[in-house]
């Protein structure tokens, strides 16, 4: 039988404040165990939250990003459990009146455009870390991360297949740092994905048994981890047994999920108001104000790409599809004015060098600036092409200037007729079978001497001026 | 008289004149405690040597001419559920016995910034959940009237303190009266102002929509006083009120005519204690022969209140003491198997049974499938408790009632009958629901010699009136110059 797959996704996303949502101190990543802690995320008897401003106006700016209605009247809740990385023994969440609804995202699957169904984003602090012995004997909590601020972002069942799943959470990922509220580091785990999904035959309009996925640590992983979870289930229903309604774990190493707890094991949370905090009502004008300040999303700025600087389509769509991407290209389009040149190398060499390092492009010491001065330097006939990708290899390394590095290995280009007609003459002298053949009318010949020139001077020389050497002398 | 039995605002008077040293009244108050605190046990800790280096500090200042503010140099007791840094703050309780805060709570830093010395902390039910004291984890604290009886609580020790010249002014905290209750059964003066006037930062929350610290004085200058250093807006606390503090002297004026006062009918209900009843509608009769308007009126959801209280109350509380776990600091249980052993041995060796039944009963009201049931009723409850008062605040400037059903009871009398013992704070608990203000002033003694306490309640914000009416009733009466011999 055939199956459709229904998939609903929860996205946890740590928002860019520099300080936590109920305290002062500092959401930076790392440090020391509970250095970047104080009495109010330690959650010491006595304390009390007060909501950063900034939480908010990020929280207002992403639902807006994610073309949701902003709540008027939205509040803050308790989340009771007990877990050691939870101090409190509640988070502070929202529940019932969260901040933003009904929302949508569009994403590209075949080639056409589908929506996907935002049902709502809301605001909540992360919990801490454990940190297991290795003897399993004990366990160490680390409440840096405690109260960082985080939005949770609810889908619609929107999705049918793990790999739409995998593009909308790109696109989300796009989005969100597009609109500069998170850095969706999902190594740092500042970006986290739970995933819903059940299957149904084809056709039918009851949505069957979902379970819940936790534990997938990449977009990869996600995918995977529902492409496992479908085959389980379509097993079960093949054999016919029931699917059970509960929370699974997706283990990397084995590629399998496993039963985290049922249904009647799922905690109960007992949600109530928080009563230290003061609901969130905001004006009208306010969130005008946030909507104004959201930046260019990605589709907007490839149109302009494609317009402006006159790049293919291909071009435009590769280089916006990452915030980090695209000012890296507009920045240096500042400085050199031939766009599709500055595209090719953004694709080429710098994209290329990037996934073969597994790394971003915020993650590396090049800067635009670089990038354009050595283009000029190509242009000025100071490096070859040739040398050019050296160099580029070089900046993206190190982060030193294109003049630095040419001057340093002495990469400068031999454009001297003087100098490079003594080489010439060497070569000349050196490779008489060459010659004769090129007197002899082998006119190709002369590519081997060209390169003979190239090595001697170990691939300095400007081609055309040893090209017009050669031949003059040759002809003479 | 001794140094320790006068008021805060005699000792200020006299440190001015330089007719005394805060050290001496700060030894007066230490000596009293040596002589009598084996009787009473108003204290879980008391600082002598922080007190009398704080002491010190301002006779320094005093000799130097400093200009200093009026509670400088004025002994005070804290009830043991305000953090205090670098001094032991436990709540009564076996699970925070050990417990030292790495910070100041709002008002204990305000009372430093003012110069006021701090004695030690006061005993009290555990968490401030009883009406007796008797729920200390640690000991029973005595009323200084009769050594038999109980202080009332949960800000027992507070109160007892101040009656047995043990300090010449406490702060208390008030849930459901336990400012004031205590404050009654000791004849003592005890403020719960409105919610959000003073800031809870730093108060060990038992239900963070109705806590609310107050002073607990000899007399009604002292409370105004003291209303003036711990009043006022801190963005630390959320639910503190941006509002501007009146200077609460200004109130301390001997007149009452044409304000018009409301006695609820509902508040003598049948089997009221005769003596209590007497004494309010007395109270009420010398109200009006000062020229004040006593006029009848109707708080009609007042039979809800109790109930009502007892899930929001507990709802807030199985949330805010959930953080007890063992695993950060306080008490941890020493022979666990696992994490969920670990929690529940800490917890069930670490609280007492009143804790515990009150976590049980709003765990309970907060489970999914009883929330709307419970919880979410009892807020609607309360909305009508809220409006009653707003009501009847159309037609009075405040209201008079008794502050307890009764004066104080045996200790051992109602420890094994929960309901009997709710019952002691049916008069105050609405006053907290309502958010708004309330004072217990003494205003009688049964036969045995018992004080009785008479409650004024006020608008949100008028703590002027409340005072202003309390002022006037201290200042044509004797009962609060009387004290306990002991």
């Amino acid at each position: 039988m055939d199956y459709e797959v229904i998939i609903g996704l929860e996205v946890h996303a740590e928002l860019l404040t520099d300080s936590k949502i109920f305290c002062c101190c500092t959401t930076e990543f790392g440090g020391a165990p509970n250095t970047h802690c104080c009495p109010v995320c330690l959650g010491l008897p006595g304390v009390l939250p007060v909501t950063n401003e900034k939480v908010i106006e990020l929280g207002v700016k992403a639902a807006l990003a994610l073309n949701c209605e902003i709540s008027p009247y939205s509040k803050f809740d308790r989340k009771n459990y007990f877990y050691p990385d939870l101090p409190k023994a509640y988070q502070i969440s929202q529940y019932d009146l969260p901040l933003a609804r009904n929302g949508y995202l569009e994403i590209e699957v075949d080639g056409k455009t589908k929506k996907i169904g935002i049902t709502r984003v809301h605001l909540e602090e992360d919990a801490g870390k454990l940190v297991h012995s290795e003897t399993g004997s004990y366990s160490l909590v680390d409440y840096n991360r405690t109260g960082v601020p985080l939005i949770e972002i609810v889908t619609e069942p929107d999705l049918r297949s793990p790999a739409e799943a995998k593009i909308f959470l790109e696109k989300l990922k796009s989005i969100l740092q597009y609109a500069e509220v998170s850095d969706c580091k999902m190594q740092e785990g500042s970006l986290r994905c739970d995933a819903n999904v059940s299957i149904r035959p084809m056709g039918s309009k009851e949505f069957g048994t979902k379970t819940e996925l936790k534990n997938m640590n990449s977009f990869k992983a996600v995918q995977k981890g529902l492409e496992y979870e479908v085959k389980r289930q379509k097993k079960l229903l093949e054999r016919g047994k029931k699917i059970i309604q509960e929370t699974r774990r997706w283990d990397e190493n084995s590629n399998k999920t496993y039963t985290m707890r049922s249904k009647e094991e799922a905690h109960d949370y007992r949600y109530f108001p928080e009563p230290d905090l003061p609901p969130i009502v905001l004006e009208k004008g306010y969130i005008e104000e946030i909507r104004k300040t959201l930046p260019e999303m990605p589709y907007d700025r490839k149109k302009r790409y494609i317009e402006e600087y006159g790049l293919p389509e291909y071009d435009a769509g590769v280089i916006t599809s990452s915030k980090a991407l695209a000012d890296f290209f507009e920045e240096c389009v500042k400085e050199y004015v031939d766009a599709k040149t500055v595209s090719n190398w953004v694709m080429g060499e710098l994209l290329g060098t990037l996934n073969a390092m597994d790394k971003e492009i915020d993650e590396i010491p090049l800067t635009p600036k670089h990038l354009a001065d050595m283009l000029k330097l190509m242009d000025k006939g100071t490096i070859s092409g040739k040398i050019a990708k050296k160099v580029f290899k070089e900046m993206m390394e190190t982060g030193r200037t294109p003049d630095e590095i040419v001057e340093e290995k002495g990469l400068k280009q031999i454009a001297d007729e003087g100098e490079l007609s003594k080489i010439v003459d060497k070569v000349i002298a050196d490779n008489p079978k060459s010659v004769e053949d090129y007197r002899a009318g082998k006119k190709k010949a002369i590519g081997y001497l060209v390169g003979q020139v190239m090595k001697e001077t170990r691939g300095k020389a400007n081609p055309q001026l040893v090209n017009k050497l050669l031949r003059e002398k040759l002809e003479s | 008289m001794k140094l320790c039995e006068l008021t805060a605002h005699e000792l200020k008077d006299m440190l001015r004149k330089g007719e005394t040293s805060s050290r001496e009244i700060t030894e007066s108050v230490l000596d009293r405690i040596q002589e009598v605190e084996e009787k009473v046990k108003a204290y879980v800790t008391i600082d002598r040597e922080g007190a009398l280096k704080q002491a010190d500090e301002i006779d320094e200042k005093l000799k130097q001419g400093e200009q200093l503010p009026p509670l400088a140099g004025i002994p005070i007791a804290l009830k043991d559920n305000m953090c205090t840094k670098g001094l032991k703050t436990t709540c009564s309780s076996k699970i925070l016995e050990n417990f030292v805060p790495p910070y100041d709570a709002t008002v204990v830093a305000k009372l430093k910034e003012n110069g006021a010395v701090i004695i030690g902390k006061t005993n009290m039910d555990e968490f401030a959940m009883g009406s007796s004291t008797e729920n200390s984890a640690f000991f029973n604290t005595a009323n200084p009237w009769d050594l038999t009886t109980v202080p009332g609580g949960s800000s027992g020790g507070s109160a007892a303190a101040v009656a047995a010249d043990e300090a010449v002014m406490a702060l208390g905290s008030d849930t459901g009266g336990s400012i004031r209750q205590p404050a009654a059964l000791c004849g003592v003066v005890g403020l719960k102002p409105t919610y959000g006037f003073v800031s809870r930062y730093g108060l060990i929350a038992f239900a963070s929509s109705l806590d609310q610290i107050g002073p607990i004085t000899r007399d009604v200058t002292d409370c105004a006083l003291l209303m003036n250093v711990i009043c006022g807006h801190d963005p630390r606390d959320s639910t503190s009120a941006d509002v501007k503090v009146p200077d609460f002297t200004r109130f301390l004026r001997n007149d009452v005519k044409g304000l018009r006062i409301g006695i609820p009918k509902e508040y003598f209900p049948e089997g009221i204690n005769p003596e209590v009843e007497k004494a309010v509608i007395n109270a009420g009769k010398l109200l009006e022969e000062l020229g004040a308007e006593i006029i009848e009126i109707s708080l009609p959801h007042t039979d809800y209140a109790l109930a009502d209280y007892y899930i929001i109350a507990p709802a807030e509380a199985s949330s805010n003491l959930a953080r007890y776990d063992g695993i950060q600091y306080g008490y941890r249980s020493q022979d666990y198997d696992d994490l969920i052993d670990l929690y529940k041995k800490t917890r069930s060796e670490g609280f007492g049974p009143e804790v515990k039944r009150r976590i049980m009963l709003g765990t309970y009201a907060l489970s999914s499938g009883y929330y709307d049931a419970y919880y979410l009723k009892a807020l609607k409850v309360r909305t009508l408790v809220k409006q009653d008062f707003d009501r009847a605040f159309e037609k009075v400037d405040c209201i008079i009632s008794p502050t307890s059903p009764t004066p104080a009871f045996k200790m051992g009398e109602k420890v094994d009958d929960p309901l009997a013992m709710y019952l002691s704070d049916v008069f105050t608990l609405p006053v907290n629901m309502a958010g708004i203000a309330g004072i217990s002033i003494p205003c009688g003694f049964s036969k045995e010699g018992l004080p009785i306490g008479l409650q004024v309640i006020g608008k949100p914000f008028d703590e002027g009136t409340i005072i202003q009416v309390a002022y006037t009733f201290e200042q044509n009466t004797d009962f609060h110059k009387r004290k306990p011999e002991l």
